[in-house]
């Protein structure tokens, strides 16, 4: 597909701004529609986008499979990672307001780790579940 | 009858879920099934969401001046359960394309024919 | 570390699930996940004798207390489960690592293979241990979605479609319960199932908690294999690999019956569920047939895995009859044979695991004269076979004869019958085996493809089971007793 001018020129112009967009769903969920699981999805969609249009080869070298299989556990660590802290620091499971100095920081710092957590593993789960079929309808 | 009309969201509720479980049973292909069951699923997640509206109520986000929310609560446990969804039609296609690579088809009838056969 | 017990639990397969993701060596995730196993068995024993110190355990998430955080509640009931998913869970984790290295051929795949078994085991133990109903059904489809996978991993093609089939069904099944979860929602505005108890008082003879009722329990027999929505357990215990078996019969089933006790009895109240719905008219004679037509059909099979398939839906027949009675015999009946038939059926499948390493197959045919062949493998099949049809000094004779205490008090003397004639029947299935195995000579093969016993990492955790099984059938005041007062917490006839 990359030999047809429209869908090239599309994509090129779109892909950054869909990333882009990812990444502010995800840091504005505590406040306003967003989050992980949204954020993950729209950067998975533009790193599919970007497979369709310049062939899975060429998206597998920007981004390797073996960092997208890195991504998936790392996520849920972080997730559990942030409410063990929460365990370790005095109060119970996913307790955030004991990370900080005073609540109000800690649900902050709490909810926007866990949110990332999810983003990650999110992303990393449906660009490895589209990389995974690519692979199986070629061969 | 103006209370039949303005339950709408669950006459929606009702067809969707009913299309949706229609499909799974009643056709072979497997991917069919797959897209019943997403549009069942679907067909639960409006049943949640729309309950959770409050007349008058804004959206649930904390802003000046508004002081009647819509429950925020659906909202969040549909998410959930959306990823649930997603997650299921994943493992669901990649055993599609497993049978596929082994059986040669994805019509039930002719799985079950060479099954029988074997 | 005491106060956290009750997430722990679920916490500690939960972590390692992504660590045996990232660790890719075969040696060190297979041992990483046995010593996981173990761990998170000898928490749920810790939890088990705290709440027998110290009564109901309330644990809030997230510092948030409930009716509006999720609470994670241990009684009785739970602590008992936990143990029986926990222990099993140990157990075939120990036993796996032989027989995967045959039935899983990809031997670079096999931490996928320990991180899906570690979420099952994750989803299995979150759902026993929250007192959250939505939460309920997030563990419900993680410990669904691992266990299809699961399933898939079986050197049969038929695994694929088996597990595509459970997987409809399951799905379907999930989504009633949900709609129920949902209507409930609508009804009583709270999650946690102690306080939706309270706040269903005035409302528990409207037409849509009559429907939410409906859907919940028709979703949760789907996830129960009770008859007839039992379609899927067969095939998918028959293709799935005897390691996936013999966890998941022992388990999975076993989960959904307590999620319907609690929500007969925590949530709703026995005398809803039982007196003004008497649901004691659908559940008994659905009960009475699935135990029935079960063992019938399993008298008829060759696949013996299949075979074993049936018998446990026969089983499950057992357990609901328990919980239809709804007296303190009844419920004990039905709790103590969740725990025995976990053993019972985790121990026959092993044994089939252990026969499918050394003959390749588990058709009748080819079983004829390994009792002489694998004597140790043949004697633990023996053994949990005599449990299965009850003879006494076994675990199966304590639960068989607190139901027929229960049918005989409630005057049902043709129930107490019925029970007695299906223990024939397992009889019948079980004597095929035995038949086929001890009195028929083995095929002449000797020399190189000679049929050995089963290696010693296979024999030895079967064999725990076994002394379980008649440690467990003479000394009954641990199980049975705990059954008991977990029955009568439930029934409300104590504090």
């Amino acid at each position: 597909m990359k030999r047809q001018s429209i869908p090239r020129v599309a994509a090129k112009l779109l892909i950054p701004y869909i990333l882009l967009y990812a990444f502010y769903v995800q840091w504005h969920g505590d406040y306003g529609p967003g989050g992980g699981f949204q954020a993950g999805v729209i950067f998975a969609a533009g790193v599919i986008l970007y497979a369709i249009v310049f062939d899975l080869r060429a998206c597998q070298r920007a981004l390797s499979p073996r960092i997208i299989h890195l991504l998936m556990p790392l996520g849920l660590l972080l997730y559990i990672g942030v409410g063990v802290a929460a365990m370790l620091k005095g109060g119970t499971f996913l307790n955030y307001s004991v990370l900080e100095h005073d609540p109000v920081h800690g649900q902050h710092l709490g909810i926007l780790l866990v949110e990332l957590g999810v983003g990650t593993t999110v992303a990393g789960v449906m660009i490895s579940i589209f990389y995974s079929f690519g692979e199986t309808v070629r061969s | 009858m103006a209370d039949v009309l303005g339950l709408y969201n669950y006459w929606v509720v009702i067809v969707l879920m009913m299309t949706g479980f229609y499909i799974v049973v009643a056709r072979d292909n497997l991917i069919k099934k797959i897209i019943g069951l997403s549009i069942f699923q679907t067909s639960v997640f409006l049943l949640f969401i729309t309950v959770g509206k409050v007349e008058g109520g804004t959206a649930p986000i904390l802003a000046e001046g508004f002081d009647v929310y819509s429950n925020p609560l659906p909202g969040v446990l549909i998410l959930t359960a959306i990823v649930v969804g997603v997650a299921t039609t994943a493992v669901a296609l990649g055993l599609v394309v497993r049978i596929n690579e082994e059986y040669g088809t994805i019509e039930e009838g002719e799985i079950h024919v060479q099954d029988v056969e074997a | 570390m005491e106060e956290h017990l009750p997430v722990l639990v679920v916490l500690v397969p939960m972590l390692a699930a992504p660590l045996c993701l990232l660790l890719r060596h075969r040696t060190a995730v297979t041992g990483f996940a046995i010593a996981v196993a173990w761990l998170t068995f000898a928490i749920s024993v810790l939890l088990l004798l705290r709440v027998l110190d110290q009564g109901v355990i309330s644990y809030e998430l997230g510092g948030w207390p409930p009716p509006w955080g999720i609470e994670y509640r241990i009684d009785l009931l739970n602590a008992f489960v936990l143990i029986l998913v926990a222990g099993i869970g140990a157990i075939v984790a120990t036993w796996s690592p032989a027989s995967i290295s045959v039935e899983l051929p990809r031997y670079e795949r096999h931490y996928l293979f320990y991180t899906a078994y570690l979420l099952c085991l994750t989803g299995l133990l979150g759902i026993t241990a929250t007192g959250d109903l939505f939460n309920v059904f997030v563990f419900l489809e993680i410990s669904a979605l691992s266990s299809y996978v699961l399933i898939s991993m079986g050197q049969d093609r038929r695994a694929l479609t088996s597990a595509y089939q459970y997987l409809i069904m399951g799905t379907l099944g999930a989504t009633f319960i949900l709609i129920g979860i949902g209507l409930l929602y609508i009804m009583t505005g709270t999650l946690n199932m102690a306080d939706m108890a309270v706040q269903l008082e005035g409302v528990r003879d409207t037409r849509t908690v009559l429907v939410a009722f409906g859907f919940f329990v028709v979703g949760i027999s789907v996830k129960m294999a009770l008859f007839p929505l039992h379609l899927w357990l067969p095939n998918a215990y028959a293709y799935a690999p005897s390691v996936v078996t013999a966890f998941l019969a022992a388990t999975a089933t076993k989960v959904s019956v307590y999620i319907l006790l609690r929500f007969f009895f925590t949530v709703f109240g026995h005398e809803f569920a039982f007196g003004s719905m008497r649901l004691w008219v659908f559940l008994m004679p659905l009960a009475l047939i699935g135990i029935v037509t079960a063992s019938l059909v399993a008298i008829f099979q060759n696949n013996i895995k299949r075979m074993l398939a049936y018998s446990s839906v026969a089983q499950i027949g057992y357990m609901v009859l328990g919980i239809s009675f709804a007296s303190v015999n009844g419920l004990t009946g039905g709790i103590v044979h969740l725990f025995n038939h976990g053993l019972m059926k985790c121990a026959l499948f092993l044994a089939m695991g252990c026969i499918v390493m050394r003959c390749g197959s588990v058709h009748i045919d080819e079983m004829r004269g390994l009792g002489r062949r694998m004597p140790w493998t043949m004697a633990a099949f023996v053994a949990a076979g005599l449990s299965l049809i009850g003879v006494p000094l076994t675990v199966g004779f304590i639960s068989k004869w607190y139901l027929v205490l229960a049918a005989l008090e409630q005057g049902l003397w043709p129930v107490a019958a019925l029970v007695l004639l299906s223990s024939l029947l397992a009889a019948v299935y079980v004597w095929r085996v035995v038949e086929v195995a001890y009195f028929h000579e083995p095929r002449a093969v000797d020399g190189e493809g000679a049929i050995t016993d089963a290696p010693l990492s296979l024999l030895l955790p079967m064999w725990a089971l076994v002394i379980a099984i008649f440690y467990f059938g003479i000394s009954t005041e641990a199980t049975a007793g705990i059954a008991r007062m977990a029955a009568e917490s439930l029934l409300g006839t104590s504090p």
